[in-house]
């Protein structure tokens, strides 16, 4: 049972989408969970056949449960490979601290299993099982990390222990401690920049006039894709923190943070964002959107993002300086684009401003690369027909 | 088609975005942003299910006259009559 929003103690598996016996692929959605924020779509992180289910439709169980053995391909897998297959905990969502489950799903591992020296170590010290996790290493090496934070996931929190009645309450409590732990962990720097959105907005506003309605673009999509292709200018953004490094990550998945209705919020992944056109970027966010809220997110989404952007403008907010979501090592802020005056050529103008901010981890970049990074997005923004 | 049906329609397409609001305290002359939780990806789908559901298409430029459930019935009526 993943992680799969920040609130997520326990999933109810709903529905087996596949059957003992069937063949499954990377990909594949094998089966629903039901959690706070709707249906969420399982995905199965290997290919081979369903070889035995073991948590049935129906039931409820704690995060980190297997649910079923896949037997890989033959000759798919090197023997070490865990046979049970789900997908990773979204950590991009789910920050590890507060949370009871280990670092990755509890895999099935017959036979010798891929752990290093120093992680066999410090397993034995701290009591963990290597055999009872799924390691985040190359091929599924289990790491130090991955001890660690499994021997952290037993160990209650004075925060979690006493579990309050509502979902409401649990949520906060778990944001709270999970923000926490960010802000203790990440050296986080922050820096703003006002942007001139007068081209942008004209732009959009004459492109939406010759649109058919249901092709109309929103600003937030011209945003997105600001940020996605100013990413491959500083890629040291773009990139998730394993260990005692941040990895950077090649392809760009934007995590975009959806207010849920009744509260809460998640921010799944707008996949290889950089690489889509803005109208396709447009339809992408606009089911992602529709299935935040409604129920059908991919349990992918919730893993992949490499970077989030966060925006508040709609509800009136003129910055936001966010909370990086660990592992990630960047949040992205946008308020609202108000008409305020601005100078332009010397004179005092109106213009729409926005107030474009980033959170950064200090480990990873410093505040030159990331005003280089805000300069990018002013600058593409400033050529909208380019995006 | 009559007014009632016009905003019955208007009522339809508001649940589907809108799933936990309460439409029957709908307040008709009060924003729609003020009285639901919505935003711009909430209003853009409500103007597509409008025109899904009566053919009108509703320009961006137009947006403000939609903005409160009696004038979007207003709207909507008017366009429907021209």
């Amino acid at each position: 049972m993943p992680i799969l929003t920040v609130d997520m103690k326990a999933g109810t598996l709903t529905r087996w989408r596949k059957q003992v016996g069937d063949a499954v692929k990377r990909s594949d959605i094998i089966a629903e969970v039901e959690t706070d924020k709707g249906l969420i779509d399982v995905e199965v992180f290997t290919s081979g056949v369903l070889e035995r289910i073991l948590v049935q439709a129906g039931e409820t169980v704690p995060t980190g449960t297997a649910l079923a053995i896949i037997r890989e391909e033959a000759g798919a897998a090197a023997p070490a490979a865990p046979l049970v297959s789900a997908p990773p905990i979204p950590a991009a969502v789910v920050p590890a601290a507060p949370m009871p489950a280990p670092p990755g799903v509890p895999v099935e591992t017959p036979g010798r299993v891929r752990i290093s020296p120093l992680a066999r170590k410090l397993a034995a010290e701290l009591g963990v099982d290597p055999s009872s996790i799924r390691g985040s290493g190359p091929g599924g090496a289990i790491m130090r990390e991955d001890i660690e934070r499994a021997a952290a996931a037993r160990i209650p929190s004075p925060v979690t222990a006493a579990e309050p009645p509502d979902r409401q309450a649990r949520m906060r409590q778990l944001i709270g401690a999970a923000m926490a732990r960010s802000k203790r962990e990440i050296p986080h720097y922050y820096l703003s920049t006002t942007i001139d959105m007068a081209r942008t907005v004209e732009w959009l506003t004459e492109g939406n006039l010759k649109r058919p309605v249901t092709d109309r673009l929103l600003t937030g999509v011209l945003l997105i894709k600001a940020v996605a292709l100013a990413l491959r200018e500083v890629p040291e953004l773009n990139a998730v923190w394993r260990g005692a490094a941040a990895v950077p990550s090649q392809a760009v998945h934007i995590g975009v943070a959806i207010s849920l209705r009744g509260g809460g919020l998640v921010a799944p992944a707008i996949h290889d964002a950089d690489r889509l056109s803005v109208g396709d970027l447009m339809a992408a966010f606009r089911d992602l959107v529709r299935r935040a809220r409604g129920g059908g997110l991919r349990s992918s989404e919730l893993s992949d993002p490499t970077i989030t952007i966060t925006s508040l403008g709609e509800q009136g907010v003129e910055s936001v300086f966010g909370i990086i979501f660990p592992p990630q090592v960047a949040i992205v802020g946008f308020g609202k684009v108000a008409e305020r005056p601005w100078v332009v050529d010397g004179q005092v103008v109106p213009r729409p401003l926005l107030t474009a901010t980033l959170s950064a981890d200090h480990r990873v970049s410093d505040g030159h690369r990331g005003g280089l990074f805000l300069g990018a997005v002013e600058r593409l923004l400033q050529e909208p027909e380019k995006l | 088609m009559t007014r009632d049906e016009v905003r019955a329609a208007m009522l339809r397409v508001l649940g589907e975005i809108a799933p936990e609001a309460d439409l029957a305290a709908l307040r008709p002359n009060v924003p729609f942003r003020d009285q639901l939780d919505v935003d711009s990806m909430d209003l853009l789908n409500f103007v597509i299910g409008l025109h899904e559901a009566l053919g009108i298409e509703i320009p961006e430029a137009d947006y403000a006259r939609v903005a409160t459930p009696e004038a979007c019935v207003d709207y909507l009526c008017a366009k429907r009559e021209g």
